[in-house]
């Protein structure tokens, strides 16, 4: 569904990868043939890198019957990625945990962060674009007002906890609000616990949305290790309901 | 303004669900009862019907979704400026659907009501007797955020219907 509002923006909601990913432009024009591409790229992403579906290369490389060099060239650059962010995070992030090949905590964000230099390159220079809770923003909301991100509060699902102001931002949360524990902690092969939900902001979403996941990791740490990553920073929620930020959390 | 009201109908629905879903630690399963005490008067200058009369607790009756109604003030109050009711989309939860509705005057929301919920057991009605007045309380303090979008950890496409994100899309679609 899409829909040009008024003079000025055009909001496209498109379920894929099991959730839901909204497209708000807000500059004027027609937006639908660029908002097209998005939507197949965001399809495409999830045919190649799906853990669930059985078909795709992620799958077929899991059970030997695909190499790498035969698979999609994008498997080989988000694999890259992925074993950047684990040196990143000194392992708190993995896309190879235990025997599987799980790019799924970069990959949505990468998905992204692609849509919106896609929308970009179209000329559509204020837009965000949101995928289940994590934000590539560009430009403006409105003529002179940035974009205001609601941080959803863990706890109470609805409430906003926090609001982050920003115009070239990418900001990610990583939790268990629907799905349950399912972020696993590498080290212990057990889902982390400790926090009930990690947000991190910076200029990259694919480094956002692994740095959430890796934030969610380390719990307690995951706010002394985000002070020495320049240009990021956290918001964490620990299970028991206390919230603390990095020391470069926006104010206000 | 419509982004703003909508981002508290948001933040209402999910205050709701919270709520019921308090109020039913053992459920598995449940009938809904629907009570939909909201009998709108005045006219909507847009041409909406009222979403629905007014009925007795256990009756079933459904407003439709995302409609709105003028509400006139009442005539003892013939100055006052024509207020607009807002009817949230039902959201389903295990425990029956929940609706809120709101009003706003003059780009303020001035009132905060549950149209459907949960009340299928004395206790039921016990804790949301409680449990509205104070969520209309809640709501009202969260008027003043204006968002645009939200982040959170990552939803299902079912429960992106319910979420506070979808209702800010709805005041883009």
């Amino acid at each position: 569904m899409t829909a040009t509002v008024a003079a000025g923006r055009t909001v496209h909601v498109e379920h894929c990868m099991g959730t839901a990913f909204t497209v708000d432009v807000r500059d004027p024009g027609d937006w639908q043939a660029a908002i097209g591409e998005v939507v197949t790229w965001l399809h495409h992403v999830d045919a190649v890198f799906s853990t669930y579906r059985p078909g795709s290369d992620i799958s077929r490389l899991q059970r030997g019957e695909l190499r790498l060099a035969d698979a999609d060239p994008l498997v080989a650059v988000v694999l890259d990625r992925c074993a950047r962010v684990q040196a990143d995070t000194g392992g708190a992030f993995t896309a190879l945990s235990r025997g599987r090949i799980d790019p799924t905590g970069l990959v949505k964000g990468w998905a992204i962060e692609r849509a919106s230099a896609l929308l970009r390159g179209r000329g559509a220079v204020n837009h965000a674009v949101n995928g289940g809770g994590d934000l590539q923003l560009a430009g403006e909301a409105a003529p002179g007002r940035g974009w205001q991100i609601g941080i959803s509060d863990p706890h109470e699902r609805g409430r906003v906890l926090a609001v982050v102001g920003g115009s070239e931002l990418a900001v990610a949360t990583s939790g268990v609000a629907e799905r349950g524990n399912h972020i696993l902690d590498p080290f212990t092969g057990r889902p982390a616990a400790a926090l009930a939900s990690a947000t991190v902001i910076g200029p990259s979403l694919t480094l956002a949305d692994a740095y959430a996941t890796a934030a969610f990791v380390l719990g307690r740490d995951a706010l002394r290790w985000i002070e020495g990553v320049p240009g990021y920073q956290a918001l964490v929620v620990a299970a028991d309901g206390g919230t603390a930020r990095s020391s470069g959390w926006p104010h206000g | 303004m419509r982004r703003i009201v909508l981002a508290v109908l948001g933040t209402v629905t999910g205050l709701v669900m919270l709520l019921s879903f308090k109020t039913h630690p053992a459920s598995t399963a449940s009938v809904p009862a629907l009570v939909a005490p909201v009998t709108p008067t005045g006219s909507d200058p847009a041409g909406s019907p009222a979403p629905g009369t007014s009925a007795t607790p256990g009756a079933s009756t459904a407003p439709a979704a995302g409609s709105s109604a003028a509400t006139a003030p009442a005539s003892t109050h013939s100055a006052a400026p024509v207020s607009r009711t807002i009817t949230g989309a039902a959201a389903d939860t295990r425990y029956g659907p929940v609706q809120v509705q709101l009003t706003v005057g003059n780009g303020t929301v001035t009132a905060v009501n549950a149209v459907v919920y949960p009340q299928n057991t004395p206790r039921d009605y016990e804790i949301n007797s409680y449990a509205i007045p104070l969520l209309n309380q809640e709501a009202l303090s969260a008027k003043s955020a204006q968002i645009d979008m939200v982040s959170g950890a990552t939803y299902t496409s079912e429960g992106y219907l319910q979420s506070l994100q979808s209702a800010l899309d709805q005041a883009g679609l």
